[in-house]
């Protein structure tokens, strides 16, 4: 049986409704960096993990407070204090050719472990390497292990290079979770596995899946109401991090689709840092994470152009619920293992590139972007490629952009900009070619 | 140099120089039916493909004798090298004797390029291996036996013909044999530098890349007897050094040559590492598979892409300068390598804590420029002469 969702007060007045999911995904963030300063007061025990495959309803049916480094990363990207930290972890000995999202991590230990927002972090009591979809994952946590000093729970996704899922890498998961992550959790927490409270969570899980599903394909409709990549990252915001599986994530959601409900029945755009877009000039499906340090201004470049974007890659790096996955509270722990084998990352080339090509399709897409970022090979390795045969598979033009995630020296304005306007340019020419055929 | 050992080292350099895979052509003709199989490094279980009777043909990238005209085409600067050059041989059709490719699990960048080969090349055998770091026999070996399992039989099929358990006995045995080999001159190597000097010995190690074990194994014997005989290398007055970061991408023999004439004996490294992953003998008796299991559970080689779950990063790094009385470690790892450069941090602080002197470049595969690193490794070999208790 699901637990009630508690009635979460307004965040904002009546009349702000439509930026109350926004305010109150700010609200559940300060609460949770609040949580976690108060975490060593309070004898609550902490597990820093990753994104992609994250045992977020596991860790919180201990009562575990999730701490994701990679967002620590990004926020801190958003912020402008990355360049800083990478600066300090590289006087350290970290190479200039890895990882920004690492350096910025270590960085930001090395000053003092204090969140984007400036609360104290506390350090970890366990680091759950989910290695899912991503090298990096290994070499960072042995970083930090060497840095804390403390114990790891080692979680080997096997990659889905076929894009099928076998069972006998699902059973290699579970056997892991009952072998490795579950008794470490029992020995951090002094607390027993309980399976009906790990239900309740997934059931919970699956109902704000199910509105953030709603959420995205709701950009199939013209005009889109949503940016499914630059608003798209704040939508996953909640489900990708800390709050999966709580009864505040069920709401987030609830929120956010009953707005974006309400912008298709008026058949507004997507919301912009600098207002609703009104006029959706470009559709574009988007491959790859966008870069943090000019966050704004990146976005401000497709929507000044009135280019919105439909379907993006990104938003399924935690899980890919559009196209079906639901954590199922009848086999917690295999539906753990079904979502940590389906995340975008850890899937084959092939099935990356079938699933660019649907999303064009679907979501009738006028061309595809690929932001190809230095730190991540995870998904870099290959774009160019994909670029290839997504142009001849779909025939709709590409376009191929490159900076960082967090390290600003990589992310050179103009240059960005002008690809993006001669590539807007081109997709006007060909529109209006078509048009007078 | 005495006839015999020349004529062996002509053998291995041509080896070496074989970018158009002529030896496994050569090989595939002596015989009909004959099937090779291409891996990337590091580790693929090579027994299961010689056991199908096929020839195991290891791909190391084009080295500094590839142009790239088509590989840069599909990656991006921030990208090493192997996979461009590997991707023009194989575009340029070089690569045309392999009947199939492995992709070991090293670093998202192979993974990455067996996806490619799948979109490249859809008629093409290609599978990713992905290997446990689970060291659990009843989880991680359970998983690693099912993916043999499979392993097993998509080359059956491949070859034609099943993989019987005798089969993969022999196949055991003689990859055992070589191993053995290997390890014997590693240990002639640090104990005779000058006799055995890397950027000679290293050309020995490489043909095993492209011929069939066992014939490979007479090789590395041969060289470690002729060179043996060769009573004009005289111990030199040379640091010792352990050379890492060289799993994957290989380094231009220039700068084997170059760290030796900057004075740097190298005892141990990790050139080629796929060779000699599994560091003892796989058992022969019993269930072969199983074996191999146990064998990858419990003897792999500690490396950048393997989990160590002791927390214990570095202690193989620090053993092998004990063990080979080397006096110093150099880095040398390839720009853009993930897995290298992001250990590197933990192995300085490992090497700190004993104080054992250490310093740090980095290479391509076709860097063809040595003047930078001639005189950094010569500064270092220097300073370890003049300032450590030798």
């Amino acid at each position: 049986m699901s637990p009630e969702i508690p009635s979460v007060k307004p965040a904002v007045p009546a009349d702000t409704r439509k930026e109350r999911s926004m305010l109150l995904q700010k609200e559940l963030i300060a609460q949770h960096y609040a949580a976690l300063e108060r975490a060593p007061q309070e004898g609550r025990k902490v597990v820093y993990t990753f994104v992609p495959g994250n045992l977020t309803e596991l860790m919180r049916s201990f009562d575990l407070l999730p701490v994701l480094p990679e967002i620590n990363a990004l926020q801190s990207g958003m912020r402008k204090l990355s360049g800083d930290y990478i600066q300090e972890a590289e006087k350290a000995g970290h190479s200039e050719d890895v990882c920004s999202y690492v350096k910025c991590d270590i960085g930001m230990l090395k000053k003092g472990n204090r969140s984007p927002i400036g609360t104290q972090l506390p350090p970890p009591d366990l680091l759950l390497l989910s290695y899912t979809g991503c090298f990096t994952f290994m070499k960072w946590f042995e970083l930090l292990r060497h840095e804390y000093d403390c114990p790891v729970a080692m979680l080997h996704v096997p990659y889905q290079s076929d894009g099928l899922i076998h069972a006998h890498h699902r059973d290699y998961i579970v056997q892991q979770l009952r072998s490795e992550v579950i008794p470490k959790f029992e020995k951090i927490t002094g607390r027993r596995y309980d399976e009906d409270r790990m239900k309740e969570r997934l059931a919970l899980s699956a109902r704000a899946e199910d509105d953030l599903v709603w959420v995205l394909e709701s950009a199939r409709n013209v005009p889109s109401p949503i940016d499914a990549y630059f608003g798209g990252v704040y939508y996953i915001g909640p489900i990708f991090s800390a709050f999966r599986g709580t009864p505040e994530g069920v709401e987030y959601y609830r929120t956010l689709r009953a707005e974006v409900e309400e912008r298709v029945r008026a058949r507004q755009g997507p919301m912009t840092p600098e207002g609703p877009m009104s006029d959706e000039r470009y559709r574009l499906v988007v491959e790859g994470p966008p870069n943090w340090t000019s966050f704004r201004e990146f976005w401000k470049m497709f929507h000044e152009e009135g280019a919105v974007v439909v379907a993006s890659s990104y938003t399924k790096v935690g899980g890919l619920y559009d196209r079906g996955f639901r954590h199922d509270p009848t086999r917690p722990l295999e539906t753990l293992a079904d979502y940590c084998l389906g995340c975008y990352t850890n899937l084959g080339l092939p099935s990356r590139l079938d699933l660019l090509e649907a999303y064009v399709r679907e979501y009738r897409a006028d061309g595809f972007l690929i932001n190809s970022v230095k730190s991540c090979n995870s998904f870099s390795v290959g774009q160019l490629l994909m670029l290839r045969q997504l142009e001849e598979r779909t025939g709709v033009p590409g376009g191929f952009i490159e900076s960082d995630l967090v390290d600003p020296r990589y992310f050179s304005s103009a240059n960005i900009k002008n690809r993006i306007e001669s590539y807007f340019q081109m997709l006007g020419q060909k529109r209006h070619a078509r048009v007078n055929a | 140099m005495k006839p015999a050992l020349a004529t062996l080292l002509a053998r291995a350099q041509q080896l070496y120089e074989d970018l158009d895979l002529a030896a496994v052509r050569a090989w595939k003709e002596a015989a009909p039916g004959r099937r090779a199989i291409g891996y990337l490094p590091i580790y693929v279980p090579r027994e299961l493909i010689h056991a199908a009777g096929m020839l195991p043909v290891g791909i190391v990238g084009g080295g500094d004798r590839v142009e790239i005209i088509r590989g840069d085409a599909y990656f991006q600067s921030y990208i090493c090298h192997i996979p461009r050059s590997t991707l023009e041989l194989a575009l340029a059709g070089r690569l045309a004797a392999l009947d199939g490719m492995l992709f070991p699990s090293i670093c998202d960048v192979i993974r990455n390029l067996s996806g490619m080969w799948k979109l490249l090349f859809p008629d093409l055998y290609v599978r990713y291996i992905d290997v446990p770091q689970n060291y659990d026999p009843a989880v991680g070996g359970a998983y690693w036996r099912r993916e043999l399992d499979q392993l097993r039989e998509e080359l059956s099929r491949l070859a034609g013909r099943s993989i019987e358990d005798d089969d993969l006995r022999r196949s055991i045995a003689i990859y055992n044999e070589n191993r053995k080999a290997i390890r014997e001159l590693y240990r002639a190597r640090s104990r005779q530098p000058w006799i055995y000097p890397t950027s000679e010995m290293y050309l020995f190690l490489r043909a095993g890349l492209l011929l069939p074990p066992e014939e490979h194994t007479r090789l590395l014997r041969e060289y470690l007897e002729q060179a043996g005989r060769e009573e004009d290398r005289r111990e030199q007055d040379q640091s010792r050094v352990v050379l890492t970061g060289m799993f994957c991408e290989q380094p231009p023999l220039g700068l084997l040559l170059t760290l030796e004439r900057a004075g740097c004996w190298v005892v141990d490294d990790d050139l080629l590492l796929g060779l000699r992953w599994i560091m003892g003998d796989v058992a022969v008796e019993g269930d072969p598979l199983g074996n191999l299991v146990q064998a990858f559970l419990h003897e792999s080689s500690a490396t950048a892409s393997r989990y160590e779950p002791e927390g214990r990063r570095g202690r193989w790094l620090v053993d092998s300068v004990r063990s080979n009385q080397a006096e110093g470690v150099i880095f040398c790892a390839p720009s853009f390598c993930d897995p290298a450069l992001l250990e590197q941090p933990l192995l300085v602080a490992a090497l700190e804590r004993e104080g054992i002197p250490h310093t740090q470049f980095k290479y391509s595969e076709d860097t063809g420029q040595f003047a930078v690193i001639r005189e950094q490794a010569g500064t270092f070999s220097d300073s370890i002469r003049l300032w450590s208790e030798r």
